[in-house]
């Protein structure tokens, strides 16, 4: 039985019109070998990183000894990397093109060429991105954030000059590609749903990324004019956020007026928004998968649909609470820590929600549920230190030491990643016809679950003793000194986590060949990507497990 | 499967637990009068959080051992009063730990003691070091001319100090942070180059020392002792190496010791 | 075969096939979704172009935005006078060049060009059933003499932007020469880059009156550009507003 999906009949054949397709599903493929190239060079950093940090003089085989300069451009380079060419890439550009289409019932996204052309718009920003690796000064070393008067100046470090601007320049094609990408999904969604399909009949991943993409296209405008003025103070000579009377190297800007705040306020419009982006499509699918697995209903969809939506439009209120110690006004510091508090209440609801979806199921542990399960206690993990953070008498002790490092990485570099591995087991059988292999499947789950709470964890003690983050070498601080043994152990935890990602790399590599072929619904999921061939407009929602008096154990969307 | 995560999950929990308990990497001692209102607010948020953390995860954990593949499932679209119980819950406590926090915050920023009494340090943090300039007698901080600027040729050089200023000619300026213990301390936050940011973990204190700005921050020193001062912002390559000093001392070796600089100044 | 089939294998399917992922009817006709060919799919085109060019402006509003109240705020910034120690606003209010009410006129004139095209157009579309004769020729340049005028009047506004541009930099005042022109220059050149981007949606719906012979998505494609032509008028206006009255 064929999958009856069609391609876009405009594709052209041959190598060309592979390359340049315009069936997103095609697209979908490219951009999760895109995220997977990125995350294999943002995770190496980061082992270079970890290594560094502990064994500072050891001497590597192909770089020698890093030194301090090199660490903070690795340290940019792997922020810049994951977020952006990572997390906003897969969860959304991967999967929500994949599978988007196929859960609404929609032939095809919206707008197939732009669908292309966000595409390859992301690939050159990837390579634009890798090339400051390359140019003399190498790659900035001012950290994803990259505030000024820092990221302004050339003079102010090594990789400030043109490694900067190749930055600059491949954000900026990165966030055309994004707004882009962003209105082909939001006019999909809007446009192209199959008869029957009504709004509070989507699957949660769909409306999660539904409100991904408006909150993209909000978001990534901001820091498009936020980097526009940044190249400007740059390179013509304007002074939007640097002051009057800067030395830098010896000698006297002739800039003045700028305010390095400004920067923060527009860059944090943008970056906090993008946390969002990052996790909400990891929350739909978590939503997705426990109910598929526990074979129930979600619990509480509207409460789900509606919590995502004042996630995201509370995303854009809470900016401020980056800046408690940057100087800002206390008063707005204080409106911006309620309105933090507030936001945590729509993702209480969320984690209440899943656990009520386990309540009462009958649940199948297989590889995609235990991730999804792990995302639960991973966000609930990383979650909370965030009321801790958004307080800011304790920020004041927190801001910018190891405390912000876990929680960051808790809920981006560990739930939001445990999101992708989930959704890749999950569909894996739907985009190559066959099934990865559970047994490696476990145990990666395993490696990974355990290893990053190791990995972690302790962070959040490094950070309470004050440990300051950004830190190339850890000798210098006597303080630090009692806090190596800590730092040392997390090394290890890192780099033993990391190796056992190579069982995902093999299992999936290995199964896109050998794996064992798929039966057309191995997971009796309900929604569309599922059926075979109906023709039938929708007729209930998509989570119809279990009905009291249904003739089969569950319904799916398009069934009569 | 299903036992291995229960165990996973409580194992994670009382590890935390014992982690967060038995305060083995920590907080150091306090040494600053402020700081107290912000320790126990750290208990306060710590314990409110450490109960949702153990309920969640353990529940988690215990669900999904209890609701496992050989349960049947009951079909449940949810359930509204449970549903509005814990968000209203939830929205009541969250917002009622950021309310309580406020008297700290404004604490922390506002001034209460009056200026006589204060020591008024200057702080500037560069690229990549620590200066420390006490107005000497006159009570005045005289003028910095960016121009002027050099590392090398000492302290006074390294922030700018106009020599012709009449104001400049008694301040002193210093490597390490000298302040006398039970007294209110203002400092006055001037960034040369690049945004820079004043941390003491005993103080609890940091502060973004960011160029443009003049920002102030104040503490009242408790304990007599010598403590690091370290950078939390990413200020360049040197960012991990730009320590300072600071000594709490009494008051009459504070006397003492900035007689003795006012005298090298003069 | 019993395998689910990977992705690049999957072929066009035959026409009977209608996947299970994509019943025809909210489709709007087949994948690519340009193609127009009946007449219902060209509400449903016209509906989906139209709501990407929203979302557009959504997005170029956004941006405008942001650079607005970095507008705002640099505005109010200034230093400390080492001298004297007193706040000194550095902003220094610029006398914008007379030449831009004329550009204001061209790019109004030009949205109203744009719009006679436009509502030509949806006209021809309205009464095309009708003349859908055998034998009846379609006037297939109707639309084009207009796009030509706004593609002229818009290229009027771009040449007295640059002619503005140049009367600056002839009394000294340059990008970096005063925060409000540095302003100037980015938001007027901003503005320019989108309009630029407008212009060549306008040169490929020329082409396509004079090309093609579907009038569909010649209509999908003027009314969609001359959307955000307007828009772009609009924002212009904002911006020369902004500049006059914040200075």
């Amino acid at each position: 039985m064929t999958d009856s999906s069609r391609t876009d009949r405009g594709t052209t054949s041959g190598i060309l019109g592979r390359i340049f397709s315009r069936d997103h599903k095609v697209i979908g493929l490219q951009y999760f070998f895109l995220s997977l190239a990125a995350a294999l060079v943002g995770v190496a950093l980061s082992a270079l990183m970890r290594f560094h940090l502990v064994w500072p003089d050891a001497s590597l085989p192909f770089f020698g000894a890093i030194k301090p300069e090199q660490y903070l451009s690795l340290l940019t380079m792997h922020g810049t990397l994951m977020i952006f060419f990572v997390l906003t890439t897969a969860p959304q550009g991967a999967f929500g093109n994949y599978c988007l289409p196929l859960q609404i019932g929609a032939r095809e996204m919206a707008f197939p060429r732009l669908n292309m052309l966000s595409f390859w718009f992301t690939v050159l920003a990837f390579l634009v991105l890798l090339s400051a690796f390359v140019v003399s000064g190498g790659a900035p070393i001012s950290g994803w954030t990259h505030y000024p008067p820092l990221s302004a100046v050339a003079s102010a470090g090594p990789g400030q000059g043109m490694g900067m601007d190749l930055w600059i320049a491949s954000i900026g094609l990165f966030c055309f590609a994004s707004v882009l990408g962003s209105i082909n999904f939001i006019v999909t969604v809007l446009d192209r749903r199959a008869p029957g399909m009504t709004m509070m009949r989507l699957p949660l991943t769909v409306w999660a990324w539904f409100i991904t993409a408006i909150l993209s296209l909000l978001a990534f405008t901001v820091l498009h004019a936020a980097i526009v003025l940044l190249f400007m103070d740059r390179h013509a000579g304007t002074s939007f956020f640097i002051p009057e009377g800067v030395v830098v190297n010896g000698s006297v800007l002739q800039h003045s007026g700028g305010s390095p705040l400004l920067w923060q306020h527009l860059f944090w419009f943008f970056g906090h928004p993008e946390v969002y982006i990052a996790i909400l499509p990891g929350m739909g699918l978590t939503s997705h998968l426990l109910s598929t697995f526990a074979r129930k209903p979600v619990f509480g969809y509207r409460a789900m649909v509606y919590a995502m939506m004042a996630i995201g439009a509370l995303g854009f209120m809470v900016w401020g609470h980056h800046m408690f110690v940057s100087g800002m006004n206390p008063f707005a510091a204080f409106a911006f820590s309620v309105l933090t508090m507030v936001i945590g209440v729509p993702s209480a609801i969320k984690t209440f929600n899943w656990l009520g979806t386990l309540w009462r199921g009958s649940i199948r542990l297989t590889v995609p549920m235990m991730f999804a399960i792990g995302f639960v206690s991973v966000f609930v993990t990383g979650g909370l230190s965030g009321p801790i953070l958004a307080q800011p008498a304790l920020d004041t002790y927190l801001h910018d030491t190891y405390f912000v490092v876990a929680h960051f990485h808790l809920i981006m570099g560990v739930a939001a990643v445990i999101a992708i591995f989930a959704a890749t087991y999950f569909w894996f059988p739907k985009m190559f016809g066959r099934h990865m292999n559970s047994t490696l499947g476990y145990a990666h789950f395993w490696f990974t679950f355990v290893g990053a709470y190791a990995v972690f964890l302790p962070m959040h003690f490094l950070g309470m003793a004050g440990h300051p983050r950004r830190y190339s070498q850890l000798t210098e601080v006597h303080y630090l000194q009692p806090l190596l043994p800590l730092q040392r152990f997390i090394t290890w935890a890192a780099l033993v986590t990391i190796a056992g990602q190579v069982i995902f790399l093999f299992n999936l590599f290995w199964s896109i060949w050998r794996g064992r072929t798929a039966e057309p619904n191995p997971w009796e999921a309900t929604t569309l990507e599922w059926s075979q061939g109906q023709d039938s407009p929708v007729m209930r929602g998509p989570y119809e497990f279990n009905v009291p008096g249904a003739k089969a154990e569950f319904l799916m969307q398009q069934e009569e | 499967m299903a036992r291995a995560l229960l165990v996973a999950l409580v194992l994670l929990t009382c590890g935390t637990l014992y982690l967060f308990i038995a305060k083995i990497w920590w907080m150091p001692a306090l040494a600053s009068t402020s700081g107290a209102a912000i320790d126990r607010e750290f208990s306060a948020t710590l314990l409110i959080l450490g109960t949702v953390f153990v309920v969640a995860q353990i529940g988690l954990g215990f669900f999904v051992w209890k609701y496992r593949r050989s349960n049947t499932a009951t079909y449940s679209t949810g359930h509204r009063g449970a549903e509005y119980a814990w968000t209203a819950i939830t929205a009541i406590i969250f917002v009622a730990m950021s309310l309580a926090g406020e008297r700290t915050w404004a604490e922390l920023r506002g001034a209460h003691s009056p200026l006589e009494q204060e020591v008024q340090v200057e702080v500037t943090g560069t690229q990549f070091a620590w200066y420390f300039r006490y107005p000497g007698l006159d009570g005045k901080f005289g003028k910095t001319i960016p121009a002027t600027v050099d590392a090398s040729l000492g302290s006074a050089a390294a922030i700018g100090l106009d020599t012709n200023d009449p104001a400049a000619k008694d301040d002193v300026v210093t490597a390490a942070l000298v302040v006398p213990a039970d007294r209110e301390v203002r400092l006055h936050l001037h960034a040369q180059d690049v945004i820079h940011s004043f941390f003491v973990p005993e103080l609890r204190l940091k502060q973004d020392v960011v160029p443009g700005l003049n920002v102030e921050a104040h503490f009242q020193a408790t304990r007599l002792g010598e403590y690091e001062i370290v950078c939390a912002e990413l200020c360049g390559l040197g960012h991990y190496r730009m320590h300072g000093t600071l000594r709490v001392v009494s008051e009459d070796d504070f006397s003492k010791w900035l007689r003795q600089q006012e005298g090298a100044a003069r | 075969m019993a395998r689910y089939p990977r992705s690049d294998e999957l072929e066009s399917p035959s026409s009977i096939d209608h996947g299970g992922s994509g019943t025809p009817h909210y489709g709007g006709g087949d994948g690519s979704g340009d193609s127009g060919d009946a007449s219902p799919d060209y509400y449903q085109n016209l509906r989906r172009y139209r709501l990407f060019v929203f979302l557009v402006f959504i997005g170029v509003f956004i941006f405008f935005t942001a650079l607005s109240s970095a507008y705002i705020i640099r505005r109010g910034n200034g230093h400390v006078d080492w001298q004297t120690g007193a706040f000194v606003r550095d902003w220094q209010p610029l006398t914008l060049p007379s030449i831009l009410w004329m550009n204001t006129l061209l790019l109004a004139l030009s949205s109203c060009a744009l719009e006679f095209a436009r509502r030509n157009l949806v006209r021809q579309v309205a009464i095309a059933p009708a003349v859908a004769v055998p034998g009846v020729a379609r006037e297939k340049k109707y639309s084009a003499p207009w796009l030509a005028l706004t593609l002229i009047l818009g290229g009027g506004f771009l040449a007295g932007q640059f002619l503005a541009w140049e009367r600056l930099r002839a009394a000294g005042v340059f990008i970096a020469t005063n925060p409000s022109s540095s302003f100037f220059y980015i938001l007027t050149a901003s503005h320019a880059a989108h309009l630029i981007g407008g212009m060549l949606a306008l040169i490929y719906a020329a082409g396509l009156s004079i090309f093609s012979t579907k009038l569909e998505r010649e209509v999908v494609v003027v009314d969609v550009t001359s959307w955000y032509w307007h828009f772009m008028g609009l924002l212009w206006i904002y911006i020369f507003l902004l500049m006059r009255f914040a200075q």
